[in-house]
């Protein structure tokens, strides 16, 4: 048994008590739609499995995993190598790029996807004036492939990794780093042999996010004629109308997502990641002048234009074409969409970050190969394409609804109708649910940092496990809830399945509003919208942020 | 906790609680709304120019009309899920499969109203009155005339011609347009024939794009010579430009006619304001006809209403005259035919 093991024994909370029960009943309560989803396996259809086996399923395999292994080192190269440049390096421009190369985040993927294929396409912008000078013999891409996907969704995605990463470094110490250049430590080795290892659950953390997030897109492959295993799930329920094939499938995919967390976590386990930090005492920056700064500069530059400048302008462009539209009656509409997703984000954000804030340190404090196993099963979810999960959530808020209309019209003659499915409590419910990987990802990774000694030295004073959440951890993972809360309010701000099947009548968000037009290919109605959700994006980003330091 | 982490605690506190606030306020004023008025509940995937038609609507009966948007397999489920409780008294689907599942599924209950009934050819509604068809598109052959001689077109079935290789763009085998579009070869040759068909597409190498628009304008660009799409996205293009360079050719004129599909809708088994929904249906199919397959530059499905200059431009047309509900039946299939020709 390790040092670890034994302290982390002693300081455990022995006395029973309402809130030590409470991981369990959240862990229940989130895993419930993924085992609605996953019950399905238990009786396979075993024709559509043969069909699928003997035609797309091969292909869907491969798919995946090359979607896996791009989208994985591109993310962990670009977030990790961007973080790290902004953490340790003074450059021009340096305030403003580390919070700009958050926003590809704001952008929608299924947005990001269809920009790219319209301007790199044959009918695009640039192959038509390649074409127009001649040059078309320069068209090397086919940006409708694997690899156009996998670009495309690393750039909408690497800034999860870059988010965790700067997290993981701004929370760790400078003196281990200030011990290591004493002992003579060359700079990449200072990098490669202290600091990475120091930052890896945050890195990890951040990379399997991204990952379980390219596992559930379906609507980006779709526009690079890329099709995945989350593809797929669709491609049966909606081609070959069969849903419960299709919740098969998405079991599959769950198991898969869960094998993957599961060997990350054992890996992860044999180490220890605690850091002592004290006020002031991060790492120490270096300043980059003359052209190693213009480099510095130049990468974030190309980055956030890439992922950010480029779809930007083409989104103005068409919007542009469509400022005809914009009249009074059209900006009352967009305000009220704002005023929704705003709304619906922030409030998912912060029960998402709440529940996994008490479900991370609950699980710590208490210990056991139970209650680890339970809380990484709640982040399944999140590897699911999100329509699946969506039925997953409606059938159990469905079924709640019809007991207590039948218990209300039993026991008092009335009928409240729905008040779960339909309601902003459903919503909010289903939310936490799909981002729970996001918020647990990010405030877990962070409390793996805090020494046992400090948890050992607030128990000896006497401190509840109340107090000592609060009190003790809060304060020193600040940076990890965060950069959680920022991830699960972006998130709900481009949802969509979700917000389809459970919104009340009538209530509409922007996400939405951007899919139906969308649908209809109207991208010049397109533009503005879309804009507006990147834009509200922008704000919570802005200020968390510079709040974060 | 220090003062400003505690301040900032309290500050995100008080903007949650105002958006909260509005949020409540909000439902409440939805609820409100629907307390008093006569209303009619829609769950409906065909978007696209709606609430203009809805709004007519209002005015000429004072029925308000009330909508919640989504895709056709998601507001099924929703349908389904709520069951008894649903709020929904119309399922819109813009595509026949879907709402001849709906109806399978017992998710609508049959209307027996002598209005849909004479407005409403009988191959285009459930022959168990569940569903109506209320506007019809026609997915057939585009081309663009510098670079194909219309007489070198004829059929779906010509198309699999290897002088088309490289020359074709179509659309994936995702979406439920080249679904149904494969069940009408099904309807039409059966299974064994319709898959030669289908892997003589595949042979072509056919440009493969998921959006007719963005297929239309590949065309125009010069990335293939000859699309199959629905024939109200040239209607559209045509609209905002009217100079767009691509032809309609309609397909199989010589033999069943050109494929076409519905938007259409039914009333919900749980309707909790079934007359209303009724009336819906009606006028959609009557005094609101013209308008409401003009808004999306379709052809009205009841005959007696005009249609669309634009598209009335495209020319006289036999269209085949298969029952609708057939490429709900023949979905399933269709998709494994597609699947095993390698048609992605």
């Amino acid at each position: 048994m390790t040092e670890k093991t034994l302290i982390m024994q002693g300081v455990r909370d022995k006395r029973p008590s309402l809130l030590s029960s409470l991981p369990f009943f959240v862990v229940a309560l989130t895993l419930l739609p993924v085992l609605v989803v996953a019950s399905s396996l238990l009786t396979p259809t075993w024709s559509v499995w043969q069909h699928l086996w003997d035609t797309i399923l091969p292909e869907l395999l491969l798919n995946t995993a090359m979607l896996l292994l791009g989208v994985g080192i591109g993310t962990l190269l670009l977030g990790t190598a961007l973080a790290w440049l902004v953490t340790a390096y003074e450059f021009p421009g340096k305030k403003t790029f580390e919070w700009l190369l958050v926003l590809p985040m704001a952008m929608p993927a299924y947005i990001m996807g269809f920009v790219y294929v319209a301007i790199f396409d044959f009918a695009g912008p640039v192959q038509t004036v390649l074409r127009s000078w001649g040059l078309e013999r320069l068209v090397f891409w086919q940006i409708r492939s694997g690899f156009g996907a996998i670009m495309v969704m690393t750039l909408v995605l690497y800034p999860y990794v870059y988010l965790l990463a700067k997290a993981g470094f701004a929370e760790q110490s400078g003196s281990a780093m200030e011990a290591a250049k004493v002992l003579g430590s060359s700079k990449t080795r200072l990098f490669f042999q202290v600091v990475m290892p120091l930052a890896r659950p945050s890195i990890v953390a951040g990379v399997s996010l991204a990952l379980m997030e390219a596992l559930a897109d379906f609507a980006t492959v779709r526009y690079f004629n890329f099709p995945t295993v989350a593809d797929g799930i669709l491609r049966v329920w909606h081609g070959l109308m069969d849903l419960g094939a299709a919740s098969e499938m998405a079991g599959l995919l769950a198991i898969f997502a869960l094998l993957l967390l599961l060997s990350e976590h054992r890996l992860r386990n044999r180490r220890a990641y605690h850091q002592v930090k004290g006020k002031n005492q991060g790492l120490p920056t270096m300043f980059l002048g003359g052209w190693r700064g213009g480099v510095a500069a130049g990468i974030c530059s190309v980055v956030v234009f890439a992922a950010f400048g480029l779809p930007l302008t083409q989104l103005l462009v068409w919007g542009s074409r469509g400022i005809g539209q914009l009249t009074p009656g059209y900006l009352a509409v967009y305000v009220r969409l704002a005023g929704n997703s705003l709304s619906l984000a922030a409030i998912a954000a912060v029960v998402a970050v709440a529940i996994a804030l008490l479900m991370a340190s609950l699980t710590r404090l208490r210990g056991g190969t139970l209650s680890r196993l339970l809380t990484q099963l709640v982040t399944t979810g999140y590897a699911l394409p999100g329509a699946v999960i969506a039925v997953g959530i409606l059938l159990p808020l469905s079924a709640l609804d019809r007991g207590i209309n039948m218990l209300t019209a039993a026991w008092w003659g009335v009928t409240p109708g729905l008040i779960f499915t339909g309601s902003i409590v459903g919503l909010i419910y289903a939310y936490t649910v799909r981002f729970m990987a996001v918020a647990y990802n990010s405030v877990d990774s962070s409390l793996e940092k805090i020494p046992p000694n400090t948890i050992l030295a607030a128990r000896v004073l006497g401190a509840s496990t109340l107090r000592l959440i609060t009190q003790v951890q809060l304060p020193l993972i600040m940076p990890g809830i965060l950069a959680g809360a920022i991830l699960v309010f972006v998130d709900v701000m481009k949802e969509l399945p979700i917000t389809v099947m459970l919104r009340p009548l009538g209530y509409d968000t922007l996400a939405i509003w951007v899919w139906q037009m969308a649908a209809e290919s109207l991208w010049t109605s397109v533009a503005l919208p879309a804009l507006v959700i990147v834009l509200a994006g922008l704000i919570p980003i802005k200020l968390l942020l510079s709040q974060g330091k | 906790m220090n003062k400003k982490s505690m301040y900032l605690a309290l500050g995100v506190v008080a903007v949650i609680a105002a958006f909260v606030l509005g949020g409540v306020v909000d439902l409440f004023a939805t609820e409100e709304a629907a307390g008093k008025p006569e209303v009619v509940n829609v769950y409906t995937s065909r978007h696209y120019g709606v609430e203009p038609v809805f709004e007519r609507f209002t005015q000429e009966t004072g029925i308000q009309v009330r909508f919640t948007t989504g895709s056709d397999a998601l507001l099924r489920e929703r349908l389904r899920a709520e069951g008894k409780n649903t709020p929904a008294d119309v399922y819109m689907a813009v595509d026949a499969g879907n709402l001849w599942l709906a109806g399978e599924a017992g998710l609508l209950a049959p209307v027996d109203s002598k209005v849909l009934r004479d407005n409403i050819p009988a191959n285009l509604r459930d022959a168990g009155n569940r569903w109506f068809g209320l506007t019809r598109r026609v997915r057939t052959i585009l081309y663009h005339p510098g670079r194909v001689n219309p007489a070198e077109l004829s059929t779906y079935e010509a198309l699999t011609d290897p002088k088309w290789k490289g020359r074709l763009v179509m659309r994936p085998a995702t979406h439920s347009y080249t679904q149904s579009l494969v069940s009408s070869l099904v309807a039409a040759h059966g299974p064994a024939r319709a898959e030669e068909i289908v892997r003589g597409w595949v042979a072509n190498r056919p440009t493969l794009i998921d959006s007719d628009t963005r297929i239309l304008e590949a065309l125009a660009a010069g990335q293939g010579d000859v699309a199959l799409t629905n024939h109200y996205y040239l209607g559209r293009l045509l609209q905002a430009n009217p100079q767009f360079p691509i032809r309609v050719f309609w397909a199989n004129q010589n033999d069943r006619g050109a494929h076409q599909n519905i938007s259409g809708a039914g009333v919900t088994a749980h309707a909790p304001n079934r007359d209303n929904a009724v009336k819906l249906l009606e006028w959609l199919a009557t005094a609101g006809q013209a308008d409401f397959a003009s808004s999306n530059h379709e052809f009205p499905a009841n005959p007696k209403a005009a249609a669309h200059p634009i598209i009335v431009g495209f020319g006289e047309f036999k269209a085949d005259a298969l029952n609708i509900g057939e490429f709900g039946r023949l979905q399933a299939d269709s998709v494994r035919i597609l699947d095993r020709a390698g048609y992605r």
